[in-house]
């Protein structure tokens, strides 16, 4: 068995960017917390044809659920959201305006987007993760990133024409 | 259908490697696995005369010291196997280890003091492996001899299967068994690092 060393620098980066699609800037780091820490206590029983990728990401789904859901209890701490959010030099700063489209979409569309475009999970995974069909998955994804392009990419498109 | 260009600009602002975060989540990782007592086997490197060594402890102490020549990825693998998977990257529980063999190598400490796990080595590898902590910084014993204060004068190979297994150099130190005619003998880290360690107890 591979130790877990390994399976953190093999699979963190793209756990890291699940959560931070999924949950957003603010709690992405403790949904990758609480997900690894999860990970590595079962670990040791594993099986070995196992899909690892597949398998974080089912952990990491019901993490960031619980995450969601105790931020959505603790007041929202008003001076940490600025009206623009600005990716300066903050550490988690990626564009602030794709987390606003992100969010913008309904949960399971952007569970799906998340998981088949930056976990690499066919929708028959996804389906395992979130419940639901394969074709409900499919649907999803797509709904979701055809959103996406037109409140995300299209605006952004529109902003570099116009500098 | 969406093509591979579209998804690359779609999530371009999404870092696909973001290295002060995993540095950052790693470390808070070690922490909490620590803290719930699921860190089995916590790791390190440290660079030193006799090159790069891989440190490994348990809870319990210092389980494995491996030379880069012993290939330390393989090694891990052995200690995942062995002890557990449950294995990372996490200097602190190493600290102590570290400035001990620090001030061995600047000639400041002449004996190691601390905890050791044992579990890799059993039966008469282990007797023998005991006894080489009474062998004193600068002395050396011959196989033959480690065998006889062991019980088994004539268990001579045997002795040298035990040095050579041995899962903690340096701090058990097998480099100060050579052979008869006065030769240092084989040695797990090579015939280099035993002779750069037995001309630094020398001087």
């Amino acid at each position: 068995m591979q130790p877990f060393e390994q399976i953190v620098t093999d699979h963190g980066p793209m756990v890291l960017r699940v959560c931070r699609a999924v949950v957003g800037p603010h709690d992405a780091e403790d949904a990758w917390s609480e997900t690894f820490l999860s990970a590595m206590k079962a670990y040791p029983d594993l099986p070995p044809d196992a899909n690892i990728e597949a398998w974080l990401v089912t952990i990491a789904h019901r993490k960031a659920i619980d995450v969601t859901r105790a931020d959505a209890r603790r007041p929202t701490p008003v001076e940490e959201i600025p009206e623009r959010p600005s990716d300066a030099g903050r550490p988690e700063g990626w564009d602030g305006d794709l987390w606003q489209a992100l969010k913008a979409l309904p949960t399971r569309q952007r569970q799906a987007v998340a998981y088949h475009y930056l976990a690499g999970l066919p929708y028959k995974e996804i389906a395992a993760v979130s419940g639901g069909s394969t074709d409900a998955a499919r649907r999803a994804a797509a709904d979701g990133i055809k959103t996406l392009r037109r409140t995300y990419l299209r605006p952004a498109e529109q902003r570099e024409v116009a500098r | 259908m969406m093509t591979a260009s579209d998804q690359e600009r779609l999530f371009a602002a999404l870092p696909t490697q973001d290295t002060p975060a995993m540095t950052r989540l790693h470390a808070r990782l070690a922490d909490e696995a620590q803290r719930d007592g699921v860190l089995d086997v916590a790791y390190r490197t440290l660079d030193t005369p006799v090159g790069r060594l891989l440190l490994a402890a348990t809870g319990q102490g210092l389980v494995k010291v491996a030379f880069s020549v012993q290939d330390h990825d393989a090694v891990l693998r052995q200690l995942a196997d062995s002890i557990s998977p449950r294995i990372l990257n996490a200097p602190g529980r190493l600290d102590e280890t570290s400035r001990q063999l620090d001030e061995y190598f600047t000639g400041q400490r002449k004996r190691f003091e601390l905890p050791l796990d044992w579990r890799l080595s059993k039966g008469f590898r282990r007797e023998v492996l005991t006894h080489l902590r009474d062998i004193g910084y600068g002395r050396t014993e011959s196989y033959a001899q480690v065998a006889a204060a062991a019980g088994s004068p004539r268990a001579v190979r045997a002795v040298g299967t035990a040095c050579a297994t041995n899962p903690l150099p340096l701090v058990v130190p097998c480099h100060r068994v050579v052979r008869s005619d006065g030769s240092a003998g084989g040695y797990a880290g090579g015939p280099d690092a035993k002779l750069t360690l037995l001309a630094l107890e020398a001087a």
